[in-house]
């Protein structure tokens, strides 16, 4: 018997947010990470088949995104020798004159490690996130990730602003002590 | 009892003005008073240092999430793709 079902009906609900992310951290680009999502949502509900419930279906999925992330970057770089070609070095006025050093990427802004570092804590946070109540998880996103304002959240989800409130106090202290055993 | 019952009130009032700070949202006059508190709450204490820490982490982390809207339009999609895979 497999250790792990399959159920898409819960997938946007379950794994959007994750894979969203994951894909965002990689492409930097809104509505492709939105369209590749789509595409791995589609692409797992083809292949649901195959899934023989080893692995979790998070896992699966993510496996099925990496894949796509994979493709679009191999599509994209079909063209870059055209692209290449057309690229010319400086076609910006404004910086016309500039020091060739300025346009060097800075060793210091971003580096590997950090960047892993953040693919981490990312996961943490979002496997700390999975594990809330649904409004407490739904409240905590729109207020601490998108960064909605109070009135706005309290009328899309008609509670109060003191019941706003009680529900980010829950939230964050269940956050709190999942970071500090997994992460802090 | 009384006196307990007027500490559990200033806690709670004070983890509300904590919460309220991570979002900016909170007063001078609340943070002040926040201060006060924080140093004869050993606990409350903690509840803020647990409190910055989860701020500072999410800031660094960067995390980004779909929209409600856009979660919609997804679900839509994916239901429709469901349906026509049954059929």
């Amino acid at each position: 018997m497999p250790k792990h079902l399959i159920d898409p009906n819960k997938w946007i609900d379950l794994y959007s947010d994750y894979l969203f992310n994951y894909t965002i951290s990689r492409v930097n680009d809104r509505d492709l990470s939105k369209d590749l999502v789509q595409d791995t949502f589609f692409a797992g509900l083809k292949s649901m088949k195959n899934f023989k419930g080893e692995a979790s279906e998070r896992t699966w999925l993510i496996s099925i995104l990496k894949r796509k992330i994979i493709d679009y970057y191999r599509r994209i770089n079909s063209n870059k020798g055209k692209a290449e070609v057309r690229m010319s070095y400086n076609s910006d006025t404004e910086s016309e004159g500039d020091w060739l050093e300025e346009r060097v990427a800075d060793p210091f802004d971003k580096n590997a490690e950090s960047v892993i570092e953040n693919e981490e804590l990312g996961e943490a946070i979002y496997g700390c996130l999975g594990k809330l109540p649904e409004k407490q998880a739904t409240v905590f996103k729109m207020k601490t990730i998108e960064g909605i304002d109070t009135e706005t959240i309290c009328n899309e989800l008609n509670i109060t602003a003191s019941n706003l409130w009680v529900i980010i106090h829950r939230a964050r202290t269940a956050m709190a002590s999942c970071m500090e055993k997994n992460w802090f | 009892m009384n006196t307990q019952m007027n500490i559990n009130k200033a806690c709670e009032k004070a983890n509300h003005v904590c919460d309220k700070s991570q979002y900016k949202e909170a007063s001078f006059l609340e943070k002040v008073k926040l201060n006060l508190h924080l140093i004869f709450c050993k606990a409350c204490r903690k509840y803020s240092s647990n409190n910055q820490k989860l701020t500072k982490k999410m800031h660094h982390a960067n995390v980004e999430c779909m929209h409600k809207q856009e979660k919609e339009v997804l679900k839509q999609n994916l239901t429709k793709a469901i349906k026509e895979q049954q059929n």
